[in-house]
């Protein structure tokens, strides 16, 4: 007999309130998420992965909105280093998201209409007190590991931080224990681009039928330039000219990256909420592991027996090297367990997500072992 | 697991089982991986190279990358039972800094290092007149890591110096264990156990 819980493009409705950092509550939540693998019998081997800002539930599956394949399926899937035959994969879509979780653009069960700016500012662990919420409902008990990149880097810190009997093991790739003011900055410029468009409407714009795209648009375009690097940009687009030989002295996409960055602006508007991209740039905005300890990060890690990968690459600019080693050095305060290595690589923060051999072979070797 | 690398088999086999370990400059984690699969030793290491630390983490070992001179100063006092450091003390910029952080991080320290003094060497310098390159020093002085040369005899009196007790030596021609009488002469290598 198969168990409904388990599977491609699941979702469940979990009632129990859901306390957040802000003093609010939620209730009831609806959770979109996707199983890989088989839970053995002692529940063992599970892993939970966590997504990035704009990722979501489709890790290692057909993006149905895109076509693409699943946004980690360099990592996870069939003689992959994460491998369904010998995990039990999670990935759910994040709260506040818009892939099928409780967000801004769901309906507010107090009046049945979207909820819009009066759904409740979240953090990153009001997110994984929801994921936690999932995993009861799926009988994981403890995890095997739970593993991110960038914001799902947030969050594999924040569980072996708030839940580390839950947690053996807990990877963060390309990750960050606090938002920077320079990450809060450029967050802040695709907010603005957001609420200065008149279709957000004050986020009042699901019943038009007009979002705010124009806005959602040049959030992603200024988001997207963070995620790559100089170099890369350098090496893909140098000043080549688009479709064209030579200047229009107009402002058309006269070079390849100005259409390439507008591609990426428009192709995200079709896939992603404008509301969601404001509450979830905010959740990382607000992250700070050490403030939620005593404003010491070694703190968030004292004598937990979580053991933990660490992995940064030498061209991100967005969460660079220096705030890994900070975790690191932090762990190292707390003695825990702790590998770290910076991986080399021209793509900035993005490389997480591209072709990287040397990641894969750490987060394999790494998973293996853990006991 | 192939054999260690005789002054880490050495130093493998004077660790107290079950103990506490930091491994600075652990390679590809050879040495640990053996300390946890014999000794049940709680093994951490330190690595500056990219590929060694992906080699030891794949061992499922926890190993960071980092640098004997500048990293040392995360750990807490007295965090580890041992502290090792085998064919890295010639490399760092700053050898009693380094000394000084094993001995604050754990109570004791081995230290593995090429003599520069052995007779080989020796008689390279006298009649050569180059830098040596020998079995234990085979490279060139414009490529070896090694930038603080050291003998048996400075290393006595560098821990002398610094307060630290040795609490054992052994000493090594080849994959030989010598005798510790004309060390300083007949001696490739030397492995000193120190505490404070």
């Amino acid at each position: 007999m198969t168990d409904e819980r388990f599977g491609l493009d699941r979702r469940v409705r979990l009632t129990s309130p859901l306390k957040l950092d802000s003093g609010a509550s939620i209730s009831p939540i609806e959770i979109a998420y996707e199983t890989h693998g088989t839970l053995n019998s002692d529940r063992s081997n599970a892993i939970l992965v966590c997504h990035a800002l704009t990722g979501d539930q489709y890790v290692a599956s057909t993006h149905p909105i895109t076509g693409k394949p699943g946004w980690w399926s360099r990592l996870i899937g069939t003689d992959k280093p994460i491998d369904p035959a010998d995990y039990f994969i999670i990935c759910a879509n994040v709260l506040g998201s818009c892939m099928g979780s409780t967000g801004p653009a769901s309906a507010n069960p107090a009046t049945g209409l979207p909820y819009g700016m009066s759904f409740p500012v979240i953090t990153i662990r009001d997110m994984v007190r929801a994921q936690a919420m999932l995993l009861d409902y799926l009988g994981v008990g403890v995890l095997h590991a739970v593993i991110g990149g960038s914001m799902g880097g947030m969050q594999a810190l924040e569980w072996a931080a708030t839940y580390p009997e839950r947690v053996r093991a807990a990877v963060a790739i390309a990750a960050t224990a606090k938002h920077s003011a320079q990450n809060i900055a450029f967050h802040e410029v695709g907010r603005q681009a957001i609420m200065a468009d008149p279709k957000w409407n004050g986020g009042e714009y699901y019943l038009t039928g007009e979002a705010p795209s124009a806005g959602l648009a040049v959030a992603r375009m200024a988001a997207h330039i963070t995620y790559l690097s100089e170099a890369g940009l350098t090496e893909k687009f140098g000043r080549r000219l688009q479709a064209r030989e030579a200047l229009s002295f107009g402002f058309d996409a006269d070079f390849q990256v100005e259409s390439y960055l507008r591609h990426q602006g428009l192709s995200f508007v079709s896939r992603f909420d404008a509301n969601s991209y404001l509450y979830i740039t905010r959740a990382t905005d607000y992250f700070d592991l050490a403030e939620e300890h005593g404003g010491l990060l070694a703190n968030a890690f004292r004598g937990k027996k979580t053991r933990f990968c660490v992995i940064s690459f030498d061209s991100d600019w967005l969460y660079p090297t220096a705030e890994s080693r900070h975790i690191v050095h932090a762990l190292n305060a707390a003695s825990a367990a702790v590998s770290f290595v910076e991986i080399e690589s021209p793509f900035g923060h993005d490389a997480f997500l591209l072709d990287a051999p040397e990641m894969n072979r750490v987060v394999h070797g790494f998973l293996k072992a853990v006991g | 697991m192939g054999a260690l690398r005789p002054d880490l088999a050495i130093i493998a086999e004077n660790v107290a089982p079950g103990a506490r370990v930091l491994d600075v400059g652990c390679g590809d984690g050879a040495l640990m991986a053996a300390l946890r699969d014999k000794k049940q030793v709680e093994a951490r290491g330190i690595e500056l190279s990219r590929s060694g630390v992906a080699e030891a983490v794949a061992k499922g070992l926890s190993v960071v990358q980092g640098d004997a001179d500048t990293d040392l100063g995360e750990y807490p006092a007295d965090s580890f039972d041992y502290a090792i450091l085998s064919q890295t003390l010639q490399t760092t910029r700053a050898p009693h800094k380094v000394l000084f952080e094993l001995l604050r991080i754990a109570p004791h320290a081995f230290v593995s290092f090429p003599n520069f003094a052995h007779w080989r060497v020796r008689l390279a310098l006298l009649w050569g007149g180059r830098m040596p390159m020998t079995r234990a020093l085979p490279t060139a002085w414009y490529e070896t890591e090694n930038i603080h040369h050291l003998t048996i005899d400075d290393f006595r009196a560098f821990a002398a110096e610094m307060g630290l007790r040795i609490e054992r030596a052994w000493f090594l021609t080849g994959d030989r264990l010598t005798s510790s009488a004309a060390a300083n002469f007949r001696a490739e290598q030397a492995i000193f156990l120190l505490g404070r």
